[in-house]
């Protein structure tokens, strides 16, 4: 049986100015999936996130989720369908404590603080966090801000989740917690788009593996196809690299 | 969110009730006129807080939403005999659908920018008012003398009427005030202060919501207005819709402490005695006095207490836990 498209990219185009940051992308997802995309710096991988999430309005082309057509719906309105993502810089908010900022995002779903609050304590509990509930926005180390930063997107219930860099900085362990977490969102039925540097959790986690560069995708496969690709290993990957990995 | 210990409940009743037995005690009407704008300003204060304070928009055009009440209510009674207190509610409605109209295309205006352009149109609606004829222009407009009453909004022999009457609208916008913090409406707020992106990703219709916190505002800052001109009895546009004024409310609520429900409140029970009784006891002397003790006092609270002196009471209310 095959399974339902979660996220189809059609012929996206995005210009600034003179630079194409996406030139006629087309990619799609399954649901239940792990895709990574992945590329050297300025290959129009955030600006990618913020077409499908409604942050940028897309010159051309269009994304459809589940079906339904969401090019430039207001992001508030593409989160309330169902996509929730992260940034690249955390964006975490400073003054609320660790469950006010996780139950923030439950409010979509409830109009109540009650009922929202315990939602966020269940989230909190299952993203690692709880401990620190009561800490402020502020207070917590980079790792931890990027584990409430999922929390919060977690918190708005999902059916796909994009992730942008949430293990960039982080240590040997930290990375093997954060890897091990995406692989218990996934087991929730959530599906997740990470955009990622990080080449060994990429390899680890990935069911697939798209690669931009310069705004077009140039290749798109397992992560085993991708990393024995001649085009591939010169725009990113590096040759020692790859040996390695082989 | 906030739930209230049996001490803190005493205490505020407490505090309440001293302050309903106060003009009975101090009879002087000097000291009962300015406990009257002590409220009001911390009415104001309370209003500018829901958009200022707690949905990060600082506004410096309260004085318009002010003065729109005073005119509203004070038009319907002159020209067409309408009770005041049908006028305070109309002129609250007409004050949030100016909020609306105006709010509207400032929507993606955050910190400075939104501060200039709320500095823009307090402006702009003075200006208006000062050549408006039908409202009587700069000569502004005289209350007629009615029968005293609590239906007619009208006190000549005492002003401890218009006392109760304004602290019952300061508990009102408290009321409104603690509501919307312990709502989702209050953490829909709060995020947008922290930044339109991180409201947006979570689902937050910010136009909306931005929308909703100035037109309560603007509706709380209209009653005051609305009770202002029935309590003076003559307003023009020099004396309600001065940008003097709509400083003073900011300073108020930032001193006090912006964000906290009683900080605004603490932040007039502070700045109004502390200018009111200097320029009585000093500003006849006309060496500027007065002013110099009150600047000296808001530099003193803004270094020693940035984050407002509400910081203060808070630790002592956490000890009455």
């Amino acid at each position: 049986m095959n399974k339902a498209i979660c996220l189809k990219v059609a012929g996206l185009s995005k210009r600034f100015g003179g630079l194409a940051a996406n030139n006629d992308i087309h990619f799609f997802v399954e649901e239940g999936e792990i895709v990574s995309v992945i590329g050297p710096n300025g290959a129009g991988k955030s600006t990618l996130f913020n077409c499908v999430t409604g942050f940028y309005k897309p010159d051309s082309g269009n994304v459809f989720f589940f079906g339904k057509d969401i090019t430039r719906m207001r992001p508030d309105k593409v989160c309330n369908l169902g996509i929730a993502r992260t940034f690249q810089i955390v964006e975490v908010i400073s003054d609320m404590t660790v469950l006010e900022n996780v139950t923030t995002g439950a409010l979509l779903r409830y109009s109540r603080i009650k009922p929202a609050m315990e939602k966020a304590g269940e989230i909190l509990t299952f993203t690692g966090l709880y401990e620190k509930r009561d800490f402020l926005g502020t207070e917590l180390t980079i790792a931890d801000k990027k584990r409430l930063e999922v929390s919060m997107a977690l918190a708005t219930q999902p059916r796909l989740l994009m992730l942008d860099e949430s293990m960039a900085g982080l240590n040997k362990v930290e990375l093997r917690e954060i890897i091990e977490l995406f692989r218990k969102i996934r087991n929730q039925g959530i599906t997740l788009i990470i955009v990622e540097h990080v080449m060994e959790a990429v390899m680890q986690i990935s069911d697939r593996v798209v690669v931009l560069n310069s705004g077009k995708k140039i290749m798109e496969g397992t992560p085993k196809e991708v990393c024995s690709d001649r085009e591939v290993i010169q725009a990113y990957l590096g040759e020692k690299y790859c040996a390695i990995l082989k | 969110m906030r739930n209230f210990t049996i001490r803190q409940i005493i205490a505020g009743v407490a505090i309440l009730l001293l302050l309903i037995v106060f003009p009975l005690v101090v009879s002087q009407s000097f000291n009962v006129h300015v406990m009257i704008l002590v409220f009001m300003f911390g009415m104001l204060g309370v209003a500018w807080n829901i958009m200022g304070g707690y949905a990060g928009m600082f506004s410096f055009g309260q004085a318009a939403f002010f003065g729109i009440g005073a005119y509203t209510s004070s038009y319907l009674l002159i020209a067409y005999g309408i009770n005041p207190w049908i006028g305070l509610v109309a002129g609250g409605c007409a004050a949030a659908v100016v909020a609306a109209v105006i709010g509207y295309p400032c929507s993606n205006l955050r910190g400075h920018y939104f501060a200039i352009a709320s500095i823009a149109f307090a402006e702009i609606v003075r200006i208006v008012f000062n050549n408006w004829q039908m409202v009587g222009a700069a000569e502004g407009l005289s209350l007629p003398m009615q029968n005293e009453s609590f239906a007619n909004f009208l006190f000549n022999s005492s002003k401890l009427p218009y006392y109760y009457i304004m602290l019952a609208f300061l508990l009102v916008s408290l009321a409104v005030s603690y509501f919307i913090a312990t709502s989702k409406m209050g953490y829909y707020f709060r995020a947008i202060r922290e930044s339109h992106k991180i409201a947006e990703v979570m689902g937050v219709n910010v136009v909306l919501y931005r929308l909703m916190a100035i037109m309560i505002s603007a509706f709380l800052s209209a009653m005051a207005g609305t009770f202002y001109a029935q309590y003076i009895l003559y307003i023009d546009p020099g004396s309600v819709m001065l940008l003097a004024t709509s400083v003073q409310i900011v300073l108020i609520s930032m001193l006090g402490g912006a964000g906290s429900i009683m900080g605004p409140v603490i932040g007039a029970a502070i700045l109004i005695p502390a200018s009111e009784y200097t320029r009585v006891a000093l500003g006849y002397k006309g060496t500027g006095m007065d002013m110099l003790i009150y600047g000296l006092l808001i530099t003193l609270i803004s270094m020693y207490y940035p984050e407002g002196v509400w910081k203060l009471f808070s630790r002592l209310g956490r000890k009455l836990k």
